[in-house]
């Protein structure tokens, strides 16, 4: 297991990059630590897999260096590495028995019979396929199949990180859950550095001890579930993350007085905004109050999800979304009070703290 | 429901029923109508049971005509398949490469048959040929005309030459839709060139390399045009196949009977072979 250092990777899949656009991977600058699980969230195209690529050796980056503990191993092969992968559709050999198919790296690297015997039974009982060790692995389920990849990765116990690439994407709802769960004992019990790539939020919010935002080839924020949640540090996270996501509406900000249309909110601090244009207020839909006190605002539509509601509306000519619980009454005049603390300015799409620090 | 029952519906079945009857049906009738019975022309027939079966069975002329044959396809066969899945794997996945290597492949697969005979029949002659001059001038004492196993290595060449493009693009349309996640899997756990074609490759052809091998093989077994034009069965009975001999007898010497019963015997032979090919494939296909 290792940390990994990424020292100012950038990727450009064209041979000649000019601009910034033409970069998949923008400056990534980080370092993750040994036993971490990190997961990379973000939508379709925003450099995830380019990132992962990168890390396993299948990729060269075009700029910058990728260390494992320290040592470089930019130039290595992926064999070299000694990193193992599971991929978006489940990788297996036909041909072979279970068994084989999990002895296959071991023998390769001409681990002894004895060791690779013992470690093959140890790894079957761990991903709970004893009693198929002598089947092939043709016919087994997809879920199966995708716990034979892993199986694969883990029985080298040697490994310096395990790269999932949506690993869950073929997989049943239900079997989702079953296998997201084992993952998460597994990632417990052998501490591998685990880098999970993903475009479902849920997904990475319950793996993760970390995770990456990443949005048009850069990182955004690096944080746990909770500070993404409160803290997003542009708004594309606060979009992304959360369900409605983040209400951000345009704002004039001055020394602690922030001006709404016609209405004007005081903050606990000045935020620094010197020499930004665009500046924007973001709250969450769960932090914004509804009731008969505060700011007006026209309620346009509420949509009753069981245990909560959530109340579309229009506040200064712009729309709103407020999660209420399932028992708020929506009055007809309805008036909105932010919660203070949970306020984040943002200018230019960055978030900004006060001018102190 | 107010339905009109009528039998109306059959004339839909008809035109494909006439296609069959026609370009199959009869004329393989026809074959064993004459399997078993005599002629001397005028329309003249004699009732001859099996006569003509027993006398084509017991020919030795038939058996080892069916020997070369055999001998032919398994050569073929054994050079074609590995040559053409050796050429698949080495062809480019991506580029340029990739529409100049299938125009190249699928050129010999779009000569006609009896011109394809007669660029070798050309190439190969020790006067004016490219191949045979030069082979002369190197000292090599080759005639396909005077020396039966020169010409077998002619035709077995040129059938190479002609068909391995086939068993190619078969094989490489195999390889393309392997992802490419196999091959990173692949490095990640370690994998040989050779493990990677046996284990990853290999099975993802299984398929297609049946049907390459029930195509090369069915065809060579008919095999006509191609020595008929360059050796015209000789020198000897050298190079006369099943085909050829067919229609030497049936033709040349107007044996109608005798033809007509090699015919069967001949389409039954493909016919069990193809069968025993298919079930050996796939069984070891459904056991895995």
């Amino acid at each position: 297991m290792a940390r990994i250092t990424l020292d100012h990777i950038r990727h450009a899949y064209g041979p000649n990059p000019q601009s910034e656009e033409d970069y998949a991977l923008r400056e990534v600058d980080h370092e993750w630590n040994d036993g971490g699980a990190y997961a990379l969230l973000g939508p379709s195209g925003c450099g995830k897999t380019t990132l992962l690529n990168i890390i396993s050796g299948l990729l060269q980056p075009s700029h910058g260096r990728i260390l494992f503990d320290g040592r470089d191993v930019t130039t290595l092969s992926t064999q070299a590495r000694n990193i193992a992968q599971v991929f978006q559709f489940p990788v297996i050999y036909d041909t072979m028995t279970v068994y084989d198919n999990l002895a296959f790296p071991l023998c390769n690297r001409g681990v002894s019979e004895a060791d690779v015997d013992r470690r093959v039974r140890d790894m079957l009982e761990i991903i709970d396929l004893s009693d198929w060790a002598k089947r092939k692995a043709r016919g087994l389920t997809a879920d199966q199949k995708q716990k034979i990849s892993l199986g694969r990765g883990l029985v080298r116990n040697d490994v310096n990180a395990i790269l999932f690439d949506e690993p869950l994407t073929v997989i049943d709802p239900h079997m989702k859950w079953v296998l997201r769960s084992q993952l998460k004992r597994l990632h417990k019990q052998f501490g591998f550095t685990m880098v999970y790539v993903t475009h479902d939020q849920t997904e990475a919010l319950t793996f993760a001890d970390k995770v990456v935002v990443m949005f048009e080839g850069q990182i955004v924020q690096i944080g746990t579930p909770a500070e993404l949640f409160e803290r997003p540090s542009h708004t594309f996270v606060g979009y992304f993350i959360g369900s409605p996501g983040m209400n951000v509406l345009p704002a004039k900000v001055e020394g602690t007085q922030i001006t709404l249309g016609q209405e004007s909110l005081q903050l606990g601090y000045a935020p620094d905004i010197a020499g930004r244009n665009r500046i924007e207020v973001g709250i969450r839909p769960e932090f914004i109050h509804i009731g008969r006190e505060g700011m007006p605002a026209t309620v346009t539509r509420v949509e009753d999800n069981g245990r909560r509601k959530i109340v579309r509306a229009t506040f200064e000519g712009q729309p709103i979304a407020i999660v209420a619980s399932e028992d708020t009454e929506i009055p007809a005049e309805a008036r909105i009070t932010f919660d203070p603390a949970a306020i984040n300015i943002y200018a230019d799409s960055w978030r900004v703290d006060s001018r102190a620090n | 429901m107010n339905k009109t029952w009528n039998n109306k519906a059959w004339f839909l079945v008809l035109p494909v029923l006439l296609l069959v009857a026609f370009s199959a049906a009869i004329p393989l009738m026809t074959v064993v109508n004459y399997s078993v019975q005599d002629t001397f022309g005028n329309n003249e027939f004699f009732w001859a049971g099996t006569d003509w079966f027993d006398e084509i069975l017991h020919s030795p002329r038939f058996w080892e005509a069916l020997q070369r044959n055999l001998l032919f396809s398994f050569i073929i066969l054994a050079l074609e398949i590995p040559l053409g899945i050796f050429i698949a794997l080495n062809m480019p996945k991506k580029g340029l490469g990739v529409p100049v290597c299938l125009v190249l492949m699928a050129l010999p697969l779009l000569i006609p048959w009896n011109v394809v005979g007669t660029i070798w029949q050309v190439f190969g002659r020790v006067d004016i040929g490219l191949l045979g001059r030069v082979l002369a001038s190197l000292g090599f004492d080759y005639n396909y005309v005077r020396d039966p196993i020169d010409a077998w290595i002619t035709v077995i060449v040129m059938d190479v030459w002609h068909w391995t493009s086939l068993v190619v693009l078969l094989c490489y349309a195999g390889l393309v839709s392997i992802p490419d996640a196999y091959y990173q899997a692949a490095k990640i756990d370690g994998a040989s060139r050779w493990s990677v074609f046996r284990y990853i490759q290999l099975p993802k052809m299984n398929r297609v390399l049946l049907i390459a091998v029930l195509l090369r093989f069915m065809d060579s077994f008919m095999i006509y045009t191609e020595p008929f034009v360059v050796t015209g069965g000789g020198p000897g009975n050298s190079t006369t196949f099943l085909s050829i001999d067919l229609v030497k007898m049936a033709i040349g010497q107007f044996d109608l009977g005798p033809a007509a019963a090699m015919s069967i015997v001949y389409f039954l032979i493909i016919l069990l072979m193809s069968w025993i090919f298919y079930t050996v494939m796939t069984s070891s296909d459904a056991d895995s």
